[in-house]
Parts: C-alpha cells; sequence; structure tokens
C-alpha cells in the first residue's frame, strides 16, 4: 500500500474560482453560462514613477536640469540635511529635481519626475558637470554608424523612332478591277507599237540616261571621297598616336636622368622608325628637314651601288605619323640628295644617279617632279652628289647649285618652266694635263662628293671630291679656286660650315677620320679617328659645338668640342641589323631629335640625352 | 448580233487579259515587292475559293520575311482607308475580279 504511487499535479488553475458561472445577459435575454473566468490574482502592485527621457515632460526637466547646475553642491547639502533619509536616485539629475520642487525634503520621494536609474544607497552626489555625460552601463549605450558613399541614381530613359506611317485609302469594287486592266492592257499595247516603230532611238536615250546617272554618282562620289579624305587621315594620325603613345610621351617628356651619373656622356634614345615597303631594298641616301614644318622631313632613296642601280623614291614622312608617309614621288633613276627651298617649302631640288636633276612640288598632286633637267639641258654625266638652293637671282628666279662626279659644279635657274643651267666650276686636277696625239689638252676632272655654301658669305662655298681636296671656292671666280685643303687620303663625304663660328667647317671621310678646319688654317685643328667610314656629319643647329656623325658600321656618335676634345659623348649603335650600314644623319632644327638614314631604307629617328644638348653660354 | 460578237470577244479577252497581276499602288523596294506579289498569287491560286485562307497564308509568310504585324485583305468589293509604314504597302489586282491589299503596321 506505501509503494502506491499517487500523482499530483500542479495546475495554474486558481481553486477558488467558480466554474461553473451563470450571468444574465441583456443582450440575448437569458441567463448564459460565462465561458471563461479568470484565473489570475494578483499579489502585489506598485505604481512605478519613471518618465520617457524623449517625453515632453522628460525634456523639460531636463532643460531645468542644466540651468540649475551651478547651485548644484549647495542644493545637495540641503538635500541630505533635509531629508536624512535614504535617497533613492543616484544621479545628479534626481538631486536637483528635489530642490526644485520645494525646500522640503518630503516631496523628495513622491516627485513622480525623479529619474531613478536603480534602487541604490544613498551616494555622495557625483560632482557637478557642465554637460550630462551619458553613462556607458547596459542601458545606455553608444552608438556609432557610418555609411558608404552611394552615387546618386538618375534615370535615364529612352524612347526610339517610331517607323515613319503613312494613310492609304481606296476602294476595291469589280469595275474598279476591270477598268485597271483595260487601261493596262492599252498601255501595253502602245508600248509594244512603240517598241517596233522606234528601236533604236530609243535604245539611245536610254543609254544617254544611264551615263548621265552614272556621271552624277562619280561626281558625289568625288566631293564624298575628298571629305572622307580628309577625315581619314585624322582617323590615320589618331590611331598613330595611340598606337605609338609611349614614343610619343617619351619624344615629348622623357628625360634621360642617368645622365647625371654618364660623366657627360649622353645617349640617344631611339623614339620612331619610318619605313615603307618599297623602299625596303633601297638605301637612304639623303634626309633633309623641311624649314616650315618643324616636323616634315624628306627622305631620298637611291643605291649607292655602282652595279645595283634601280629607281629611286622621294618620301616625305612627319613625326606625327611614322606608319605611312605624306608624300610619295617615284623615279627611274635613284636619288643621291635633295634639298628644301628656304622660301618655298614645298619645292625639292633633287640629284639623282644618272646625272639628271629635278624640281618636285609637293602643291601639285603629281608623283612626277615638276621640271627637270635632261640630256640636252646640260646634265651631269655621273651622280650628283649635292644640291643646294640658293637665293633667287636677279630676274627673281629659282636658283639652286648641283655637285657631280663629273667635276662640274653647275648652277641651275628655273625659267619660264623650264630648267637652265650654267657651269660654275669645273673641278680640274692639277697637274694632270694630259697631251693627246691631236695637240689636245685634256684636263681630268676631279669628282666632287659633297659642297656647302657659308651661311653669310652667299659666294663663298667649299666642295668636297673624291680624291679627298676640299676646295674653297668663290662662285664670282669659276676657273680658280681661292684655296685646296690637303683633307683626306679617300673621298670626302660631307662638308659642313659651322653655323655659329663663321671660320670653322667640318669634313668626313671614308678614311675613318672627321676634321674640323678653321678654313684660313691649313692643317686641320681637330682630327677624329672612328675606326670606321664615316658616311656623314653635321652640326648641330642649337650648338656651335656639338656634332654627330655616322659610321657604316652602324653608329652614330655625338661629340662636343667644349666638353669633350677628343672623346665623342655618345657612340650608340643605332642599327640593329649587322650588315646595315647608316648612311645619312641630320639633326631637327627645334626638337632634340636626330634621323639616321640607312641602307636598308629604314629611318631611325632618336632623341639626344640632355648630356648631348647642352648649350654654350 | 455585233454587239454580241464584241461581247463574246470582250469575255474570252476578259478572261484571257485581265487575270495577271496588276499592281495598283505600292511603295515597296523592288525585291520586296516582286516577292510579295509573287506571294499573294500563289496564296490566291491555292486558295482560290477561300480568300480568309489565302489572307492568312500571306500574312504569315509575311511576318516571318519581313518582320511583324502584316495586314491582308483580300476581297471582291471593298473600300479601306488605313496606315501603313512607308515603304510597306502593296495593293494590286489578281485574276480579273480579286483585290488584294497588304500593309504593315506595328
Amino acid at each position: 500500500e506505501l509503494k502506491e504511487e499517487f500523482t499530483r499535479v500542479l495546475t495554474t488553475n486558481n481553486p477558488h474560482v467558480p466554474k461553473n458561472l451563470i450571468r444574465y445577459s441583456f443582450k440575448e435575454q437569458a441567463y448564459e453560462p460565462v465561458s471563461h473566468v479568470d484565473h489570475m490574482a494578483i499579489h502585489f502592485s506598485l505604481n512605478g514613477n519613471m518618465i520617457a527621457k524623449d517625453s515632453d515632460e522628460g525634456r523639460r526637466q531636463g532643460v531645468k536640469i542644466s540651468t540649475a547646475a551651478g547651485s548644484f553642491q549647495k542644493f545637495s547639502h540641503l538635500c541630505a540635511s533635509e531629508e536624512g533619509k535614504r535617497c533613492l536616485v543616484l544621479s545628479r539629475r534626481s538631486h536637483c529635481c528635489i530642490f526644485l520642487q520645494g525646500a522640503g525634503g518630503e516631496e523628495a520621494e513622491e516627485s513622480g519626475e525623479v529619474e531613478v536609474s536603480e534602487a541604490a544607497e544613498a551616494e555622495e552626489p557625483p560632482p557637478p558637470e557642465e554637460k550630462e555625460k551619458k553613462l556607458p552601463n547596459q542601458f545606455n549605450f553608444i552608438e556609432r554608424a557610418s555609411r558608404t558613399h552611394n552615387n546618386p541614381m538618375r534615370d535615364a530613359a529612352c524612347q526610339s523612332e517610331s517607323a515613319p506611317h503613312k494613310n492609304f485609302s481606296d476602294c476595291a469594287n469589280q469595275w474598279h478591277i476591270y477598268e485597271a486592266y483595260v487601261e493596262e492592257v492599252k498601255r501595253i499595247e502602245k508600248a509594244k507599237e512603240k517598241e517596233k516603230a522606234r528601236p533604236q532611238t530609243a535604245k539611245k536615250e536610254e543609254k544617254k540616261e544611264e551615263k548621265k546617272i552614272t556621271l552624277t554618282t562619280v561626281e558625289s562620289q568625288g566631293d564624298v571621297m575628298s571629305k572622307i579624305s580628309k577625315l581619314a587621315k585624322i582617323m590615320e594620325r589618331m590611331v598613330t598616336q595611340n598606337a605609338f603613345d609611349d614614343i610619343a610621351d617619351d619624344f615629348k617628356y622623357f628625360e634621360d636622368a642617368s645622365d647625371e651619373f654618364r660623366n657627360q656622356r649622353g645617349t640617344l634614345l631611339p623614339l620612331w622608325n619610318f619605313q615603307y615597303d618599297k623602299t625596303k631594298k633601297l638605301a637612304v641616301t639623303a634626309i633633309s628637314w623641311n624649314p616650315k614644318y618643324k616636323d616634315l622631313f624628306a627622305v631620298g632613296y637611291g643605291s649607292y651601288d655602282f652595279m645595283k642601280q634601280g629607281q629611286g623614291m622621294l618620301l616625305l614622312f612627319t613625326l606625327k605619323n611614322p606608319s605611312f608617309p605624306e608624300y610619295v614621288f617615284s623615279s627611274e633613276s635613284g636619288i643621291m640628295c635633295l634639298d628644301f627651298h628656304n622660301d618655298y617649302p614645298y619645292l625639292i631640288a633633287v640629284g639623282f644617279y644618272d646625272g639628271n636633276v629635278a624640281i618636285y612640288s609637293l602643291k601639285k598632286g603629281t608623283s612626277q617632279p615638276s621640271y627637270t633637267s635632261s640630256g640636252s639641258s646640260g646634265k651631269h654625266s655621273e651622280p650628283v652628289w649635292q644640291v643646294k638652293w640658293q637665293n633667287n637671282d636677279m630676274c627673281n628666279n629659282l636658283n639652286f647649285f648641283s655637285v657631280s662626279s663629273d667635276g662640274r659644279i653647275v648652277s641651275w635657274t628655273l625659267i619660264k618652266n623650264e630648267l637652265a643651267h650654267t657651269d660654275i666650276i669645273k673641278l680640274s686636277v692639277e697637274a694632270t694635263t694630259v697631251q693627246w696625239p691631236e695637240g689636245l689638252q685634256l684636263q681630268t676632272f676631279g669628282c666632287g662628293t659633297s659642297f656647302d655654301f657659308h651661311k653669310k658669305i652667299d659666294s663663298l662655298f667649299l666642295i668636297g671630291t673624291e680624291e679627298g681636296k676640299i676646295y674653297k671656292c668663290s662662285k664670282l671666280y669659276s676657273s680658280q679656286f681661292l684655296d685646296v685643303f690637303e683633307a683626306h687620303h679617300m673621298a670626302v663625304d660631307s662638308v659642313s660650315w659651322n653655323p655659329y663660328h663663321l671660320k670653322v667647317f667640318i669634313s668626313c671621310s671614308s678614311d675613318w677620320t672627321v676634321k674640323i678646319w678653321d678654313h684660313t688654317i691649313k692643317t686641320p685643328m681637330f682630327v677624329y679617328d672612328l675606326s670606321c667610314a664615316v658616311g656623314d656629319v653635321v652640326w648641330s643647329p642649337y650648338s656651335s659645338t656639338v656634332f654627330a656623325a655616322v659610321t657604316t658600321d652602324g653608329k652614330a656618335h655625338v661629340f662636343d668640342l667644349s666638353i669633350n676634345k677628343y672623346e665623342a659623348l655618345c657612340t650608340q649603335l643605332v642599327v640593329t641589323k649587322k650588315k646595315n650600314k647608316t648612311t645619312h644623319i641630320q639633326f631637327n632644327p627645334v626638337y632634340p631629335v636626330v634621323i639616321i638614314g640607312d641602307e636598308r631604307g629604314h629611318v631611325i629617328s632618336l632623341k639626344l640625352s640632355p648630356n648631348l644638348r647642352k648649350m654654350p653660354k | 448580233m455585233a454587239d454580241n460578237g464584241e461581247g463574246k470577244n470582250e469575255e474570252a479577252d476578259y478572261k484571257r487579259l485581265h487575270t495577271f497581276p496588276l499592281i495598283r499602288h505600292t511603295d515597296m523596294p523592288e525585291e520586296m515587292r516582286v516577292e510579295a506579289m509573287e506571294l499573294c498569287v500563289t496564296a490566291c491560286e491555292k486558295y482560290a475559293t477561300n480568300n480568309e485562307s489565302a489572307a492568312k497564308m500571306i500574312k504569315e509568310t509575311m511576318d516571318k520575311k519581313f518582320g511583324s504585324s502584316w495586314h491582308v485583305v483580300i476581297g471582291e468589293g471593298f473600300g479601306f482607308e488605313i496606315t501603313h509604314e512607308v515603304k510597306n504597302l502593296l495593293y494590286m489586282f489578281f485574276g480579273g475580279n480579286l483585290a488584294v491589299c497588304v500593309w504593315k503596321c506595328s
């Protein structure tokens, strides 16, 4: 019996609550059981006296408290003494409130507006503070938030144009149809009759109409083409600029900083490479910058090889478009030299391998020379090695000089659209008059290979010859030379007056040397041995002491006499392939750029590093 | 008698000559026009008795070939006023008594 288990269940039901209450409901006019009876019994309730800080009353009190902060301490004592009891509140706020409501301490506890943070012991009132301090505990916490910047949204909408619409109306009746057919039949019969009657004239008219139509279409195409070509050119420039973007940057802005550490030496930075399909087998024989457009230069192509003479080309490139030449002229014989006219930058004088000279005009659209010499008009019998424009003569005719291996210096004048020649000087080799059996005295002529005119004294000029001599001549004396310099052992490839020092000139030769002379002194002032045949030497336009030379082993040498009298500041291999010889070099008059031509038809542009560009003081 | 003869001639002519497709008004480009015309002729010949089926065939084929929303009306007696997209209208006669109007309007 003791082992019996009794289960007792604890429920939340109130046992004193009647389970079956019946109430009279006036609505139903009947007695109804009350279905639900409340089982809740309240044991204790206490009204609280907290108000929300943000509510109106709370804010008002906050204001009052902050104004009374000054006189806080006094009243805290008051409170303590008056009450003599436990304070329910901790915060300073509450103390001030006590003060506010009256001197009597008995109101303190009753104040419904006192904020109570916790029921706690009495404490010393916290020290007065100017501002309210947020107590960081689990009920007060500081929020901090941040938000990334969102780009503002924008609505964009568009609507395509609807296809054009048109209205059409008609009536489709039987009689309409019938009439239409009858008309059509009649028309066809008439057409057949006409055809039989006049077959030929009709055809002719048709043809004329066709031609007119084609003509007009072609013309309109022509206009279109010219407009397109302009745009296409701009596009081409943009595309090449983008393609060679880094080179363009280098050209403009790159300054080799390592020059400071290089002890006066400099380098040449390769920029663009200019080449053209049809000139791949030709050698660059002449380069010249345009005097007006500082980025345009002309390159003449031909061949130095006696056995392999083919056609020649004249291309004009611009630094703005390294991928394709601006102008292309082709000629039957290789071009050996060229020169731009100073005043008319569209005229180029050209000397050919077969001894002819020609003038090309860039203004005309043709690829043929505007004026050319011929066998009857006194062309040279040997290749023309150099041409140079002169000032206009008395009658304002264009005038240029040419030098050739046949020993003649010829002045060509453009009179009335024709080239007329005048022999200026014949290079006779001294003491070589040979007696022919019939009593003729035959003079052998020296072969002129290069010449240069003095910058100031127009009539004074130098001629370099194949025998290695340099003659100083004047235009005014045609038979005699002013002076002879025994310059080199082999052909003089280039002579050039110094643009600043009017007495100084430079010469280079295949005997590996470059020599600098004062024209009053017979012996050279400086001699440089470059250990390879020198193709070309040229003074720089910005400094009287800087000059550059190219040798046939593909190297470019840059010298600055004011810095180093004995050595080149820069010796750099310019062409990539081994068997390629560099043939000519030219300084750009404005930019610190040189262009070098080689035997494969390439023209390479290089930027001079700062050490090479020092201007004299 | 002469009238009768002429009448018979005319009838014969009518039957023979007036059956070719005759374009009354169109602003379609050349290729489209040729294709549409041939399509109409094919459809009308195929469904000679049922204009609705012919129209259905034409409309569906045109929709496939030249883009959506073509409208086709085939009949012997009707008047119409339509709005069509430029260069997409063909109004032709066929078979001596049929009129076909094809246009595009989305």
